[in-house]
């Protein structure tokens, strides 16, 4: 078997509940967990989707974003938030909002091991650095968790992530 | 075989680390960052001032403090990427980052991602004396001939230049603070130890001043 059953697609009403609250910067680093969600951020004219080089970018957009006036989201996945750590200075020094939603990598039934420190690692490393983490294992969830976090990083303002558990975007198996 | 016997028990001393034979060259630049910032800031208008940690920082405020700059105590290799956000943000004010070699040099891929949505109200003008300032003067890689305008130019920015001299200011003016962007300057500032002047460092504060000038009620 090369994957588990096709992963629900959650893509729809995660966009739908970015647009409810009112998210206008969208930053990435492409994820396969996150590909749908992002094509649908990059045909939304009311988001502007912004690749990044590496995720820490993303925090420091998003704290512009917001002196600006604008809402924000980080797209990435797992091994990005180490990136992310001294960065995650700047959200806490000035209590900027953040909203990040990570896809999971070497938590369920990992194939490469080298994903494995930040997958096993990440919602404690994201505690230790101030950040609110909310984990999401089942697709029906995905949507009204998003609007939750994204409620709390905006009225608090607080950071806040959502951990996107693996057993919602499939095994990746490099076809072994 | 044979060897010659060294003595016994004493290390040989170790190479001093090679100094480039051009790092001292920053000593001599004739721009002095103290007088550049303030000729960016009173001509800059309400623009939206983003200060790179250490000394843009100090500088910033030597110059002025003013709601409108906001002025990094860390997040080194931020500066431009705080700049992106806020212009993407405020589409019809500029936006001008100014910030060191250091901590530009840390955040060398946003040359990449600002090129993707390419604002033209972002100016950013590297203030570069080839010293990492607060830790104790090391040279960057800049004295080693690394040219961040050359960067910027393979990385696709309409326009980028390097400033060596007050001539060369006075002409680049005009873009730092109007041109359409993304533009960068690579204003190269003598290597100098000067008295710290510090902006309010509770980065809450800084924050709230910002937005409430901008953004007014809208800020709450």
């Amino acid at each position: 078997m090369n994957s588990t059953a096709p992963a629900a697609d959650w893509s729809a009403a995660v966009h739908e509940v970015l647009g409810t609250l009112g998210v206008a910067q969208v930053a990435y680093v492409p994820d396969a967990g996150h590909r749908r969600l992002i094509e649908r951020c990059c045909d939304d004219t009311k988001m502007k989707a912004l690749p990044l080089t590496t995720e820490e970018e993303g925090i420091a957009v998003l704290g512009g974003a917001w002196l600006g006036g604008e809402k924000g989201v980080l797209l990435m996945q797992s091994s990005g938030v180490g990136n992310c750590i001294n960065m995650l200075s700047l959200t806490r020094a000035c209590r900027f909002p953040l909203l990040m939603l990570v896809t999971m990598r070497g938590q369920w039934g990992e194939f490469n091991p080298w994903q494995v420190p930040m997958g096993q690692n990440c919602a404690a490393m994201l505690e230790m650095a101030g950040v609110l983490v909310h984990e999401v294992d089942k697709a029906s969830d995905m949507a009204e968790t998003v609007y939750a976090a994204g409620r709390i990083a905006f009225d608090g303002p607080a950071a806040a992530a959502v951990l996107i558990s693996q057993r919602l975007i499939g095994i990746k198996t490099f076809g072994r | 075989m044979t060897r010659k016997p060294s003595k016994p028990n004493v290390p040989s001393k170790p190479a001093a680390p090679r100094r480039n034979d051009v790092a001292a060259r920053a000593e001599l630049y004739p721009l002095r960052r103290r007088q550049v910032m303030p000729r960016l800031l009173a001509g800059c208008g309400d623009a939206l001032v983003i200060a790179g940690l250490g000394a843009p920082a100090w500088d910033v405020t030597a110059a002025g403090d003013r709601d409108l700059s906001f002025p990094l105590w860390g997040a080194m290799g931020g500066a431009v990427a705080i700049g992106l956000g806020l212009a993407l943000a405020q589409p019809r004010r500029r936006v001008l980052v100014v910030t060191g070699d250091g901590e530009f040099l840390m955040g060398l891929g946003m040359l990449a991602t600002v090129m993707v949505h390419r604002p033209r109200n972002l100016s950013v003008a590297v203030f570069d004396n080839e010293r990492y300032g607060e830790t104790g003067m090391q040279v960057t890689h800049t004295a080693h001939d690394v040219d961040l305008a050359a960067m910027a130019r393979a990385a696709g920015w309409p326009l980028t230049a390097t400033v060596n001299d007050d001539a060369g200011l006075t002409s680049a003016l005009p873009a730092i603070l109007a041109a359409d962007g993304p533009v960068l300057h690579v204003i190269k500032v003598r290597a100098e130890d000067l008295p710290l002047v510090l902006p309010p460092k509770d980065g809450v504060t800084l924050k709230d001043r910002f937005r409430k000038a901008l953004l007014g009620s809208a800020a709450y």
